[in-house]
């Protein structure tokens, strides 16, 4: 069935052609937004509290709370009594698409555990944050939650990670990553910015 | 002698200072003024030692860039024209500048000086005729490029800028009809009497049709938005794609500056100069100086006081000018060529000639 649609072409009244009246509507939008704007950046100034004016986050001082899901760069968990949790089982090398996970295996002396990693690399720039590896991890070894998510380097070699660089991770655990009601409570209208998570986790 | 020509070189050395500060302030107020408009930022990341001054310092970022960024002339370009283009674009604002008193005559030491550098008789001819030279800039500048883009910019600059010439002409002989003069300094003393004792002659009120064709018609001679074919930097190049540097700079400053003079020419034509409203010296009053208000209330006030408020009420309208060109400037999208050139031929100068024949039939009414 064809259907037929009739555009109409939009007549501008003899008012509307004069163009004034028009270009001066546009300037009343526009200038209440300037003094509305203006407005609260100075009572900011002077200290008042006055609504958000912008919402533009200024990146490297205040962030944005990334989710807990976010799939950042891995790191591995150790054990208590600091030795990696990884059994050496290769499940995440396998999974991996990118194949950009080197294990080499070697025999634990622990006698509860065959294997352990003597060595343990991620080539980060082959990377594509699938999560795969995680996932396939018996031993929950590996997660991405570091929150760590600004990956600048000036050589290659920056972004090849050994298993010392791994483990080492969990120093920073506080500073990039957020829990869940951290992250909804950003999703309710409140910007939790870093400065505001390192004060939190200092408090608790 | 030697007095007359310090009184000169102080006010030239004064309008200058205040024209350059005022063109570089502006570039920040552009950046900011529109930001806050969209609800943005803005530019706020230069810094020295970590003084950012809310963007301020990005003007100074910026006039740095410019000075030591390479200054390029096309090979099989016209050297000396390509470089005298930018200085064509830029001095005929600056001398425009000379006619617009910026504040009452004062009396220092026994010598009446007026704050104005140039008291010229013919003074909204200088306006149009300087008007009509910085057209040389934009031609020169697509000219001398040997660039097709360029030439073709430069057309279409020249183009644009003499259709609102002729609009900018015509718009002000009804104020020049009203006032009976072409001096700026009478006009403005003019402007301070009142219809009915209490409605300021300003020229706004007299010339409102006038008005409204001269502030579109000057902003399209500063070849800002809405008006900015000439310029079109992104997407339609404009005569000035072959210059870089501070060379490429001084057109901007030239632009800027013209911001300024041209709220100063508004000004002094359409809003009353540096007159406050009710506001009178000794020599207007006979030794009342001071507010004298319509109902008779009488606010006496020391002479300098009147000066010195009469000059603040110049930058204040100064300022107030400046930021409506802004604020029109981030508004309203540009024109198309047709459109630009059908608002200028076939809607504006209609206007403007119905304006001064009623004008005139009026003022002949009048004179009856």
């Amino acid at each position: 069935m064809i259907t037929v649609k009739v555009l109409k072409t939009v007549e501008l009244s003899a008012w509307q052609k004069t163009y004034y009246p028009e270009l001066w509507k546009g300037m009343v939008v526009t200038s209440r937004h300037f003094f509305v704007n203006l407005a609260r950046f100075a009572g900011r100034a002077v200290g008042m509290k006055t609504k958000r004016p912008i919402v533009t986050i200024q990146y490297p001082e205040e962030r944005r709370p990334i989710s807990p899901r976010w799939r950042a760069r891995h790191r591995l968990m150790q054990r208590p009594d600091g030795s990696p949790r990884c059994v050496a089982c290769m499940m995440c090398e396998t999974a991996c698409p990118d194949k950009c996970i080197y294990i080499t295996a070697g025999e634990s002396l622990d006698g509860r555990i065959e294997k352990y990693p003597v060595a343990f690399e991620i080539d980060l720039l082959r990377c594509c944050f699938c999560g795969l590896c995680v996932e396939a991890c018996p031993e929950d070894a590996i997660r991405m939650d570091t929150g760590y998510v600004e990956f600048g380097g000036y050589s290659r070699g920056e972004y090849y990670m050994d298993r010392e660089f791994l483990l080492k991770d969990l120093g920073m655990e506080d500073k990039g990553r957020t829990t869940h009601a951290q992250y909804r409570g950003e999703l309710d209208g409140v910007v939790v910015t870093r400065v505001d998570l390192l004060a939190q986790a200092k408090h608790h | 002698m030697l007095g007359d020509i310090g009184i000169i070189l102080g006010t030239i050395v004064f309008v200058l200072v205040n024209i350059l500060n005022g063109a570089g302030i502006l570039t920040w107020v552009e950046r900011k003024q529109s930001a806050l408009m969209s609800d943005r930022i803005g530019a706020n990341r230069a810094s020295i030692l970590g003084i950012r001054l809310w963007g301020l310092v990005n003007s100074l970022a910026d006039a740095l860039k410019m000075i030591f960024k390479e200054d390029f002339v096309p090979p099989k370009g016209n050297r000396l024209l390509h470089s005298l283009a930018p200085m064509f674009a830029m001095l005929p604002v600056f001398l425009t500048m000379a006619v617009i008193p910026f504040g009452p005559p004062v009396e220092i030491a026994g010598r009446v000086v007026k704050l104005q550098i140039l008291d010229l008789d013919i003074g909204l001819l200088f306006v149009l005729a300087f008007g009509g030279i910085a057209v040389y800039g934009a031609m020169l500048a697509g000219w001398s490029s040997n660039s097709k883009y360029a030439l073709m910019g430069g057309m279409r600059a020249s183009a644009q800028m003499i259709s609102y010439e002729i609009i900018l002409g015509l718009s002000l002989i009804g104020p020049i009809l009203v006032f009976g003069t072409l001096e700026p300094g009478i006009m403005v003393n003019m402007q301070n009497e009142y219809f009915f004792g209490w409605i300021p002659k300003w020229g706004i009120i007299v010339q409102p049709i006038a008005f409204l064709l001269f502030l579109p018609a000057a902003m399209a001679e500063t070849k800002r938005a809405p008006f900015d074919l000439p310029e079109g930097e992104s997407e339609i190049i404009g005569y000035h794609a072959e210059y870089s540097g501070m060379r490429w700079g001084m057109f901007f400053l030239g632009e800027f500056a013209e911001i300024v003079v041209l709220a100063g020419v508004l000004t002094t034509v359409f809003l009353g100069g540096y007159h406050f409203p009710y506001l009178f010296d000794a020599i207007e009053k006979t030794g009342q100086a001071g507010f004298h208000f319509p109902w008779g209330q009488y606010v006496p006030l020391g002479e300098w006081t009147v000066v010195i408020i009469r000059m603040a009420t110049f930058g204040a309208k100064l300022c107030l000018l400046m930021w409506l060109q802004m604020q029109i400037r981030w508004t309203y999208p540009r024109f198309r060529y047709d459109q630009l050139m059908r608002v200028s031929w076939r809607e504006m100068m209609p206007i403007a000639l119905v304006n001064i024949a009623i004008t005139g039939l009026v003022i002949l009414w009048l004179a009856k």
